[in-house]
């Protein structure tokens, strides 16, 4: 096979989405946002749904969702995208809805409105990236961060005298009459990221079914924040972070 | 024909906002405002026009649900009392930066702190200066009798959508919570998706293929286009001042004294006026009906016609300061106000007058 076969658009055997646009990503080497950002926007080409998708950002480094993911964007205030997603679904029902949340935005500052959201079935899908660390301000502590874990605001590691225990957001959530769907999902590896599409799109179909809240977590790499290479970003979340958030659906209905 | 009916103020915002095509209300319950959301829950607009009504579990969901809604170009609205007016102040500057239109109630209490549940006017700077983080301004209105109530409802949606601005009326516990009769508002049909995409290109209903998506953002990480945003909110805010000022007087022609007063103030002020013309004390009335833009040049032009300007406040003296900028030292201006929910009585406000202006 010569170069020119090898570029012959009738030999292509994998295409970027068209809901994916061509504006280059800000994300670090090796964070799994790109990775997550690609699943969505494919989903969403397959479910036929750009016209009727709206997505609500966080604060933090999906704040920039926007710029790749081509379909209409609300940006919400700190922890505050359900309440927006709320508001957009009870108003449009017959639109996907979902939030794309990191850690810090679902299960620190946000922890009431992920609780009440949930606990209300509102009918829309929650993305929550959780990389155990704040990626956006620089490497701090987030609930999620484990114990022992080294981050700027936790330099000796994370102790529970000083700060508590590691916040299991997801695992609450699916006690919650109104979750229909709560699921833990990474995108390290290449069967992982196909489970994890599977997820997506399950929680935006679920969208439709007035079932109530879809909650798929993601867990993932910050190698920025966590000062490691990409690959052993991967290795250590392998290590450290699935065995403290296992991975696996928690609800199914 | 229309409909008459003896009401609180409270419910005639309730009953106006469902009439004049309100899609969606999410609050949160405090005293002396809840009869609003409870007003609604009862009329149950959902079977009728289709209007969501939701209670939040804060003030801080209420407001980002406003922030949704709007941002689909729906008209939503809010209501609260002070110190959850407080906990908004973030979710209002948001709102505020990303130009998205929607009602915003304040009914007032005596503050600072949890403070009191009794009416109050201390949230003038707030509402008026911006309240939140960076340069923004609301439109804000100030009711002053049940009727108004209702009317302002119906302006305030209007001047949010004409000026893609949060526009606040800003009320307080007497007016909110007293009985008068009420004129309501015709019914008036929730716009469709269609409309709303013709009328207000820029919400997010889903990308369709004949236009780019829609953002609703208030982040921007380049300060060169930061500083644009800030200056067309500023140019909106100008075009406002200049083409939205309401305020009404009352025995000003031949005034050698103003009171100026809003709201509950005014209705007191309103009285004073007559106790003080029995006794030959010739005074005017100067009433603002917008706060916000502020009658600065009407006041102003007084200066040259009255002896001196009295501000009539349920504060410490707050408004007195945009008088004061207005008359730019022509005249004196002073104030008078009790603090912390008590309401002042008319001849309180007499003595009060005579001795801070008239025999100065």
């Amino acid at each position: 096979m010569t170069l020119n076969d090898i570029i012959d658009p009738k030999n292509l055997v994998y295409a970027k989405t068209k809901v994916m646009n061509d504006t280059p990503m800000h994300y670090c080497p090796g964070c799994s946002h790109s990775v997550v950002h690609k699943l969505i926007a494919e989903v969403i080409e397959e479910l036929d749904i750009q016209d009727k998708t709206i997505g609500i950002a966080p604060v933090g480094c999906a704040v920039f969702g926007y710029k790749y993911i081509d379909i209409d964007w609300q940006q919400a205030a700190h922890g505050r995208a359900p309440s927006l997603a709320t508001a957009v679904k009870r108003l449009l029902p017959d639109r996907y809805v979902f939030t794309y949340q990191g850690d810090g935005d679902l299960a620190a500052i946000g922890t009431a409105e992920t609780i009440h959201t949930c606990n209300r079935g509102e009918n829309i899908a929650i993305f929550f990236i959780n990389n155990g660390i704040y990626g956006m301000t620089g490497g701090q502590m987030a609930p999620t961060t484990l114990n022992g874990m080294k981050s700027t605001t936790s330099p000796s590691g994370r102790t529970v005298p000083l700060s508590g225990h590691p916040l299991d957001m997801t695992k609450l959530l699916a006690q919650l009459d109104g979750t229909c769907y709560v699921t833990r999902q990474s995108v390290h590896n290449i069967a992982n990221i196909r489970k994890t599409k599977k997820a997506i799109k399950k929680a935006l179909e679920n969208s439709m079914l007035d079932k109530g809240t879809s909650v798929v977590e993601i867990v993932s790499t910050c190698s920025a924040g966590w000062n490691m290479t990409p690959a052993d970003s991967n290795n250590w979340m392998e290590q450290n972070m699935i065995p403290a958030y296992p991975l696996g659906d928690m609800k199914d209905i | 024909m229309e409909e008459v009916r003896l009401m609180k103020g409270n419910e005639a915002i309730a009953e106006a906002a469902i009439r004049c095509g309100c899609d969606g209300y999410f609050g949160y319950p405090i005293t002396p405002q809840s009869e609003i959301m409870e007003t609604m829950m009862a009329i149950a607009p959902w079977n009728t026009t289709g209007m969501v009504v939701l209670q939040a579990e804060s003030e801080l969901a209420s407001i980002n649900m406003v922030f949704g809604a709007a941002g689909c170009g729906k008209r939503a609205m809010t209501s609260s009392s002070s110190p959850g007016v407080s906990l908004m102040q973030e979710g209002i500057s948001d709102l505020a930066c990303a130009e998205l239109p929607c009602v915003l109630v304040n009914v007032m209490r005596g503050g600072p702190g949890i403070g009191t549940i009794q009416a109050s006017q201390a949230d003038y700077y707030q509402s008026v200066k911006g309240g939140g983080h960076g340069d923004y301004k609301m439109i804000v209105l100030a009711p002053a009798s049940v009727q108004e109530m209702a009317d302002h409802t119906v302006l305030a949606f209007d001047l949010a959508f004409q000026y893609r601005i949060p526009t606040m009326i800003l009320t307080d516990g007497i007016i909110g919570q007293m009985m008068e009769k009420a004129i309501l508002p015709p019914f008036r049909p929730r716009l469709t998706n269609d409309e709303i995409r013709e009328k207000y290109p820029w919400a997010t209903l889903g990308k369709t293929a004949d236009r780019a998506p829609n953002y609703i953002l208030t982040l921007e990480l380049y300060s060169e286009d930061m500083e644009i945003i800030n200056l067309r909110l500023q140019a909106n805010y100008k075009r406002i001042q200049e083409a939205e000022v309401r305020y009404e007087e009352f025995s000003c022609e031949d005034a050698d004294y103003l009171i100026i007063a809003f709201g509950t103030s005014a209705r007191i002020s309103q009285k004073v006026v007559e106790l003080a013309r029995e006794e030959g004390i010739k005074v005017g009335l100067l009433r603002p009906i917008t706060l916000f833009p502020f009658p600065t040049n009407e006041i102003k032009a007084y200066a040259s016609q009255v002896k001196a300007m009295l501000t009539v406040e349920l504060n410490a003296g707050q408004m007195v300061d945009d008088v004061r900028l207005a008359v730019n030292g022509q005249v004196p201006v002073e104030h008078y106000g009790r603090l912390g929910g008590i309401i002042p009585t008319p001849d309180e406000v007499l003595e009060a007058m005579k001795r801070l202006i008239v025999n100065k």
